[in-house]
């Protein structure tokens, strides 16, 4: 800068000139903070309710020990049901011929073609086919799972895996069959090998829509380097947990032939993958987490493969009660997991079980000590204090983990020595959150590497994300709103001395997070929601106004229509189970049945003959069955303003 | 207590006292002497980093964001200083919220760092546009929101081009920037 007068003139200018620049720069920030707390807000919804749905199933579980409990009477009733509901699926090894078999490969098939034993150009194979959108033959799905499960059996709980400054290792998160996530992390990465080991923690499968492909591709290279690729299991490897969450869904609507003897196949295959890895003794790497009385000494020695499924805890059997059991119905004719001959050593002791459960659904929090995970249902919520201990304990560094969606992909806490990894980007919504993976080796700092996948051609604009993303999650609130519509109208009629439609957000905002059982910033929300006058009073119907669920059958009541959407899911895997050919039908009886029994446990204040009318109306071709899927996908929401798609309500 | 749903328990971060660097996004492959695949087709990486200096950089946001999201607009020298009153004495690089609150209520109170009306924003591009064309050259915002003021990160300046930019011209047309924004907060 010069001196003189001329410069002043400058100088007013450059300040100007400064103080706009600053007044831009405050605004931006500004917009952008809000911007990203919109973003978190959505990404809260997305979670509590599938965290609620999660801990939705804790009251599914109960169900089926109520049955089994009341099982004396409905089997003196109807034995075939319940030997349907509870039938042994026990796989021996010489069915495989009988499996496989009986499938055909036809010449006209013009999808991937393996050759065992597996090389890696068969990944190659697959990969490529797979990019492609075809489909694997049901022959090679069943040959993989059973040369899966013969080699899986041989591992033991835990893989013990050294590395070197040579040979890191990779670590992925869930993946919930998103197979451009994992072709992506291949790209960046490099494809699995000798040199290039890999650790995948669990969650392959359920609520992308392609878990098969994921499942595969992860099989075989298992097959074609045992040692170098290693494979956890989540808590969606869980046959259970898959009928819930789409898996099934997938399969059987792939494979619509062959579909149940894979998913049978599977059920067993689930239960020999290792329960984790643990890297140079000093990295243990496990699907959700640990508790206070995590036991690796335990753990490493149980016979993993009676974990059969979330929902089917030990059942405490009395000797008499059992043989009893088996005379009355024969041996077929037990829960799955549990038989009458030497029936207490078939079952994990319920201790084992609470272990591997908290292994699978633990979450990590700031708050120290260890307590229930009530969001999830299973499973604990464990602090600083406790990694510490049971690190120490075990002599380890640090804890790998999974099972919570993180924005960034990955996420450090308890002090460097718990880290989350998700490898699912978009994994609620396009724009949600990017996926991460991390490479080890001893000597070195963990390496954190993030992607994001996208469909368009350029990436857009951080506010069109946040729209998408808001809009998504808004709907599903919405929709969750509409299944309690009875109660929640109950709840602010209540607080309504007046009657006058209306009352304060505070009152609203209560009423909604107790009758919800959602913890989600109200206030934030109700712009979204509800509409608010002058003085800031709700009007609280407002939300009822633009969504409602349609009627399959014009007569029938609302609340039943409620009823039966909210409960939807539950009664899907109830049917499901009922099924047991998979054909997608139960009988009229059967759904008599199952109805009754899901009525008392779930005290749900709905007349039996309503149901009976409506399924009978639901009998289309009247030949006494029940299109169990038609009958469930009939209840669905339309939300008024929106005509463009039919809602899918589950996050699937 | 019945009423307002509970407060947040989770502590926050305060900031690092140095400045904030650019991260640079890590593109490409790793090494050789590995098979790699060919690029998965209509998928593509939008950005990546090494290491835990992006973790730390996020976390050193949190604040601002609350701040602001709350419909606050403090400069960053106000933030900084807002930041101070509330941090522990001991740096524990965390905020309690137990602090946090009447602090924060107060500035709410007090209507302090009010947002910029919209009209004072427009008339802060047109500074910066002297020769009145309507729109800034993607160079001179660049350098604007780099170099004056309180300068933007590489980050931040790249998410202001992405929704701001005219890709046609590679020009900025703040009037319509401005309405496109304030319809979207709306």
């Amino acid at each position: 800068m010069g001196c003189g007068t001329s410069s002043s003139a400058k100088d007013r200018k450059s300040e100007r000139a400064l103080r706009a620049a600053l007044i831009i720069q405050n605004w931006y920030r500004g917009y952008s903070a809000r911007l990203k707390a919109r973003q978190r807000y959505a990404l809260t919804i997305f979670q509590s309710i599938e965290y609620a749905d999660e801990q939705g199933q804790l009251q599914l579980s109960n169900f089926f020990s109520f049955m089994f409990e009341n099982y004396t009477h409905v089997c003196e009733k109807d034995p075939e049901f319940v030997s349907r509901l509870f039938g042994n699926t026990h796989q021996d090894d010489k069915d495989r011929q009988d499996y496989v078999g009986l499938v055909d490969v036809p010449d006209s098939y013009n999808g991937p073609r393996l050759q065992f034993p597996l090389t890696f150009t068969d990944i190659d194979l697959l990969i490529e086919a797979f990019k492609q959108q075809q489909i694997l033959h049901a022959y090679y799905v069943l040959e993989v799972l059973f040369e899966t499960k013969k080699v899986l059996k041989q591992m033991p709980n835990f893989t013990h895996v050294k590395t070197s400054p040579s040979k890191q290792i990779t670590i992925c998160g869930d993946l919930h069959g998103k197979l451009d996530d994992l072709l992506l992390i291949f790209y960046k990465n490099g494809l699995p090998s000798g040199s290039n080991p890999y650790v995948f923690n669990g969650d392959f499968v359920d609520r992308g829509k392609n878990s098969v492909e994921i499942l595969m591709i992860l099989f075989v290279s298992f097959l074609v380097y045992p040692n170098d690729l290693h494979l956890n299991r989540g808590n969606h490897e869980d046959f259970m947990m898959n009928m819930r969450y789409g898996f099934t869904k997938e399969v059987l609507h792939k494979y619509k032939l062959h579909g149940r003897k894979i998913l049978q196949l599977l059920e067993d295959v689930y239960t020999w993958l290792p329960i984790g890895t643990i890297i140079d003794n000093e990295v243990l790497v496990i699907h959700g987490g640990i508790s206070e009385s995590t036991d690796l000494n335990l753990l490493h020695h149980m016979e993993r493969n009676k974990m059969k499924s979330v929902l089917m805890p030990p059942f405490p059997i009395d000797e008499d009660y059992a043989a009893d059991l088996k005379n009355k119905v024969g041996t077929t004719a037990v829960p799955r997991g549990v038989r009458t001959s030497g029936s207490l050593s078939e079952q994990l002791t319920k201790h084992e079980w609470e272990q591997v459960i908290d292994i699978l659904w633990s979450d990590p929090r700031g708050k120290r000590g260890c307590y229930p995970n009530t969001s999830r249902g299973g499973g604990c919520y464990f602090g600083p204090d406790i990694t510490s201990k049971i690190l120490n304990r075990y002599q380890l560094k640090m804890l790998v983990r999974s099972h919570e969606c993180k924005p960034e992909g990955y996420e450090i806490c308890h002090d460097g020595k718990v880290v989350t990894v998700f490898s699912a980007s978009n994994y609620y919504e396009e724009g949600s959150n990017r996926g991460a993976y991390i490479r080890l080796g001893s000597g070195m700092t963990p390496q954190f590497f993030q992607y994001q996948v996208t469909r368009a051609t350029c990436s857009r604009p951080l506010y069109q994300r946040v729209n998408i993303m808001e809009s998504s999650a808004i709907r599903i609130l919405k929709e969750r709103l509409i299944s309690r519509k009875t109660d929640l109208i109950r709840a602010f009629q209540l607080q309504d001395r007046n009657k006058s439609g209306k009352l304060s957000l505070g009152q609203w905002a209560f009423s909604m997070e107790n009758v919800l059982g959602l913890n989600l910033p109200w206030r934030s929300l109700s712009s979204h929601l509800v509409t608010t006058d002058k003085d800031g009073n709700v009007d609280y119907m407002s939300s009822f106004q633009d969504v409602h669920i349609q009627k399959p059958v014009k007569e029938a009541q609302s609340t039943l229509i409620e009823t039966l959407y909210r409960h939807r899911t539950d009664l899907q895997i109830i049917f499901n189970i009922i099924d047991s050919d998979h054909s997608g039908l139960i009988s009229m009886e059967e759904f008599r049945t199952m109805w009754k029994l899901f009525n008392s446990h779930y005290s749900v204040h709905i007349d039996d003959s309503q149901v009976d009318e409506l399924a009978e109306r639901m009998d289309l071709n009247k030949d006494g069955s029940i299109d169990f899927n038609e009958f469930l996908n009939a209840f669905y929401v339309v939300h008024k303003f929106d005509k463009l798609h039919k809602s899918d309500s589950t996050l699937a | 207590p019945a009423g307002p749903s509970a407060p947040h328990q989770r502590p926050l971060r305060r900031p690092h006292a140095s400045p904030r660097a650019p991260v640079l996004p890590v593109r490409g492959l790793q090494g050789a002497g590995r098979r790699d695949l060919a690029e998965p087709h209509g998928c593509q990486e939008t950005g990546s980093a090494q290491d835990g200096g992006r973790q730390r950089k996020g976390r050193h946001r949190e604040i601002g964001t609350i701040i602001r999201s709350l419909g606050c607009c403090p400069s960053e020298g106000e933030l900084h200083d807002l930041i101070a009153e509330v941090e522990e004495e001991e740096p524990t690089g965390y905020i309690r919220y137990e602090k946090f609150l009447p602090v924060m209520t107060q500035v709410l109170l007090e209507r302090r760092y009010r947002p910029i009306p919209e009209d004072i924003l427009l008339r802060a591009f047109e500074v910066l546009d002297p020769a009145k064309r309507g729109f800034l050259s993607k160079e001179e915002l660049i350098k604007y929101m780099t170099e004056e003021g309180e300068p933007f990160s590489q980050e931040e300046m790249e998410e202001m081009l992405s929704a701001a930019i005219d890709p046609e011209s590679n020009s900025i047309h703040y009037k319509d920037y401005i309405t496109m924004m304030v319809i979207d907060e709306n």
